[in-house]
């Protein structure tokens, strides 16, 4: 099991996860707002199975996804800007949901069966998030706000995949190969949402009740 | 400036979503939603009442399509052409009085 991989996976779904359910309530359209955040709460749902998996049936999925420092965690810099624009955050969206459909399908021939289920789970509801995304981008690709923000956040996107996926990456989205903003770095963004997404972890170590 | 108030306002055709649960069951009608084109209500639609397993089929039809009828002239009170319309009771003890077979009570 490439856990190093796993738990990118699981932290980028985390953190993209809570990124766009802050759009919840505030969404442009009405319709979007429901469709956009029940793809942002299948995302977390996907960090949670991947961090079950990593920790197997006695550990602790919450500690593992909430007990880090922020510097611990391994998701791509990509997933912690926080964009509350539109443009900018479908743009993401789009350019996330093609890289993770490569990743996914990377790990859907992995020799781990426990791996290559999971990868195979996700994928099928994966499905949902990239129809929604590929309408969007066949809607706005030839908006200029639209091409701007794919291009600026182009080397954040490059930062998902290993280097062994990115020749895919880059024939899919059709932009010329730069220099990644690469995994293992963190912006500064990643702070304030750490505190954000982990205050009742932390008020609470023994647990919360609800 | 937000970005939601301005695109808020820009108005979309309304799709009628019908839903069906179960393979071989009607349609039903499960509520709308607005959407640019069929591309964008089909995806919205799947969000909000499909892909939780509620439903194994929908319709998106815009509203447009359908024909509304709702003006009924029903003045010479001819409910009795419905099967819910006619009560049957009276008219039979009626006739079974006639016929010296009404029961007693």
């Amino acid at each position: 099991m490439n856990e190093q991989a796993l738990l990118g996976l699981a932290d980028d779904e985390l953190v993209l996860g809570w990124r766009d359910s802050e759009w919840t309530g505030i969404a442009p359209l009405l319709e979007e707002d429901v469709a956009f955040s029940s793809i942002a709460q299948n995302e977390i749902g996907h960090a949670r199975a991947v961090y079950e998996l990593l920790v197997g049936t006695e550990g602790d999925a919450d500690a593992l996804a909430f007990d880090r420092r922020p510097e611990e965690y391994r998701c791509a810099p990509l997933v912690e800007l926080r964009l509350l624009e539109w443009a900018h955050t479908i743009a993401r969206r789009w350019l996330y949901e093609v890289a993770d459909e490569i990743r996914i399908t990377a790990f859907k021939d992995d020799s781990d069966r426990a791996v290559a289920g999971l990868a195979a789970k996700i994928d099928r509801e994966e499905a949902y998030h990239r129809m929604h995304a590929e309408m969007w981008h066949e809607r706005l690709r030839e908006e200029p706000r639209f091409r701007a923000a794919v291009e600026e956040l182009w080397p954040y996107a490059l930062g998902v995949l290993p280097a062994e996926l990115r020749a895919e990456l880059v024939e899919r989205v059709g932009l010329a190969d730069a220099e990644p903003v690469e995994r293992g770095t963190h912006t500064d963004e990643l702070a304030p949402l750490w505190e954000e997404m982990t205050m009742v972890r932390r008020s609470a170590p023994a647990g919360a009740q609800w | 400036m937000g970005p939601r108030r301005g695109a808020r306002r820009v108005s979309h055709p309304i799709w009628e979503v019908f839903r069906q649960e179960r393979r071989g069951q009607p349609f039903e009608h499960a509520g709308s939603v607005v959407a640019p084109d069929a591309d964008f209500a089909e995806t919205w639609a799947r969000e909000q009442y499909g892909r939780r397993g509620e439903s194994v089929a929908l319709w998106l039809v815009p509203r447009d399509a359908i024909r509304d009828v709702e003006d009924w002239a029903d003045e010479f009170d001819l409910k009795y052409r419905r099967v819910d319309g006619y009560s049957i009771k009276a008219r039979l003890k009626e006739a079974r009085e006639r016929a010296g077979t009404a029961r007693a009570g």
